[in-house]
């Protein structure tokens, strides 16, 4: 079996063989991997590739194997989040994407490595070691789906799925040289993925190439009652999987393309942005003057989300108990013993910024702010279609390169938190390299408008080769 | 800026135990975070409210009837320590 496959290509061969057969292939190369991508494979992956060869599963990806991130529950198979604290636990229910994903006959193949609790940009900060990038194994893959990218980069898994609080889906796909997307918020149901910010984040998937990035969307989107930020918006993503861009508005914002953004970088987005012109669309700059503070807004509510939602992670209900003689210190011991620098570092900063005196200071002020950020998507959305930017600054950065000083890679975030304070969908895209190391165009839509940007994404894809390079071949 | 003392208060707060020379190390790491964090001062936001929440919706209400729950036996299976059908910890007090 060739490595690399696309949703229909993994279906031909399930035609032409088995689903047992793939399936079984798959786990081979996981089990030869050298990347250290996944957490765990499913002991159950092997009878559902078998049920469906006996045509009791069937759906739109019956036999397709996909890989989750480690946050995601997933019934009967550990999910620890890269973290201690979840050491040993193995959810009692599956997340709504999971049951959407199993009811469509897809293989739930394994987990996938993160930074602990999705707090970082690659993947260093997981307890189970840093997951190696395929195009250069010195260097990181992305956070915090690292995991999940570089499986679907290295030919691990067709597909697979990430979650995106500031960039966690868009970074690694970028970093990868795969594509990825994160949805408006409300898009897809959080139902059974372990919070980190709960007022930012999405599940979102990734794929070599556009056409299942809207195949997977059409399973897993839609509305969950269990979910109270869900939205019930019906949005038919393959539908959208047309060659066309015939006067598509771009806007192009100054502000994403600063000082410390990598000039091979910046050059494969304009060349990117100039092929769209060739293609039919046109573009013009736009400002959003306050891109600026998005960072520090962002980490600041993420990490004040951060610190009240990991307060269940206390040795009572699930996890490791460490001993103490009242409660309160079982749990700070639990908690220091278990949790990570950088897990720790975020719950300290979050706890400080929501503490008496403090909150006006900081948390509201970064809720303001928010707002203002906001503000300046609508008033970018009010003359173009779609905003296009390089996902991240600069191409992967070399493993323990940025572990000492936490800030250093806060700021590699500085083009992916935005979309994540207001909302709104965007899709990273492979779109050349530099220095051998894949670039990501970053395309972003207004709120529930992936409809624009998948056949955005699509139409580049169609008129170019950049999504075609894999690691070892590349130019 | 944070203190060495703020920090070892903070940690109490979000019960993570916080020995004297990680307490140091914190102080130091995380004061320049929050010293990048102060720039949010320059941005004038009067009037301006805040986003606590990207989506339009204010109150999800369901209607108040008995669905199926996990199991029990389900529920208790990650817990280190269980009694008679309860989680069990030690005192609070």
């Amino acid at each position: 079996m060739t490595k690399w496959l696309s949703i229909s290509d993994v279906k031909e061969i399930i035609a032409a063989t088995s689903a047992e057969e793939v399936t079984a292939s798959y786990l081979e190369l996981i089990e030869k991997s050298s990347i250290n991508g996944y957490t765990c494979t499913s002991d159950g992956a092997l009878d559902t590739a078998k049920m469906v060869d006996k045509g009791e599963v069937a759906g739109p990806l019956a036999g397709v194997p996909i890989a989750i991130k480690d946050n995601i529950s997933t019934k009967g198979l550990a999910t620890t989040c890269s973290s201690k604290i979840l050491e040993g636990y193995v959810p009692p229910y599956d997340a709504h994407v999971i049951e959407r994903l199993k009811a469509a006959g897809a293989v739930i193949i394994g987990k996938t490595n993160m930074d602990e609790f999705a707090m970082g940009t690659s993947t260093e900060s997981s307890c189970y070691g840093v997951t190696l990038n395929p195009w250069d194994h010195e260097r990181v893959p992305g956070g915090s789906s690292g995991g999940s990218a570089a499986v679907v980069a290295a030919g691990e898994s067709p597909i697979s799925l990430g979650s995106d609080t500031g960039g966690s889906v868009r970074c690694p796909a970028a970093f990868c040289g795969v594509v990825g997307l994160k949805p408006t918020y409300g898009a897809v149901s959080r139902y059974g993925l372990i919070s980190y910010a709960n007022s930012l984040e999405q599940i979102g998937p990734m794929a070599t190439c556009v056409e299942d990035i809207a195949a997977v969307m059409d399973v897993i989107g839609g509305y969950d009652a269990r979910d109270s930020t869900s939205i019930d918006n019906k949005i038919d993503y393959q539908a959208a999987l047309v060659d066309d861009v015939k006067g598509l508005k771009i806007g192009v914002p100054d502000e994403y393309f600063g000082e410390g953004v990598d000039s091979s970088t910046e050059k494969a987005v304009w060349d990117a942005i100039a092929k769209y012109e060739e293609m039919g669309a046109s573009w013009g700059k736009v400002s959003m003057p306050n891109t600026k503070y998005a960072l520090a807004a962002y980490y600041t509510i993420a990490m004040s989300e951060a610190s009240s939602n990991l307060a269940r992670f206390d040795g009572t209900r699930y996890g490791p108990r460490s001993e103490g003689e009242n409660w309160h210190v079982m749990a700070s011991r639990t908690r220091a013993e278990n949790f990570g620098k950088e897990v720790q570092r975020r719950i300290l900063l979050g706890t400080y910024a929501l503490s008496a005196g403090y909150q006006d200071k900081y948390y509201l002020k970064a809720l303001q702010v928010r707002t203002l950020v906001k503000q300046d998507f609508e008033k970018a959305f009010a003359n173009f279609d779609v905003l296009m930017a390089p996902t991240m600054p600069l191409p992967a950065f070399k493993i323990g390169e940025k572990v000492e000083d936490p800030l250093s890679q806060y700021l590699t975030d500085v083009n992916t938190v935005p979309m994540n304070l207001a909302g709104v969908p965007c899709i990273s895209v492979p779109c050349g390299s530099s220095d051998g190391l894949p670039v990501g165009l970053q395309i972003i839509g207004n709120h529930f408008d992936e409809a624009t940007l998948i056949r955005a994404a699509y139409s580049f894809e169609k008129n170019t080769d950049h999504h075609k390079a894999r690691p070892g071949e590349v130019a | 800026m944070i203190t060495k003392d703020e920090v070892e208060h903070v940690g109490w707060l979000c019960r993570i135990e916080i020995n004297d020379a990680e307490a140091e190390e914190y102080a130091v790491k995380l004061s320049s975070v929050l010293d990048y964090f102060g720039q949010l001062d320059e941005v004038d936001t009067e009037g301006v409210e805040p986003t606590y929440h990207v989506a339009d919706i204010m109150n999800v209400f369901r209607e108040d009837v008995v669905t199926p729950s996990l199991d029990q036996k389900d529920v208790l299976t990650n817990t280190a320590e269980e009694k008679d059908g309860y989680i069990k910890a030690p005192r609070i007090i």
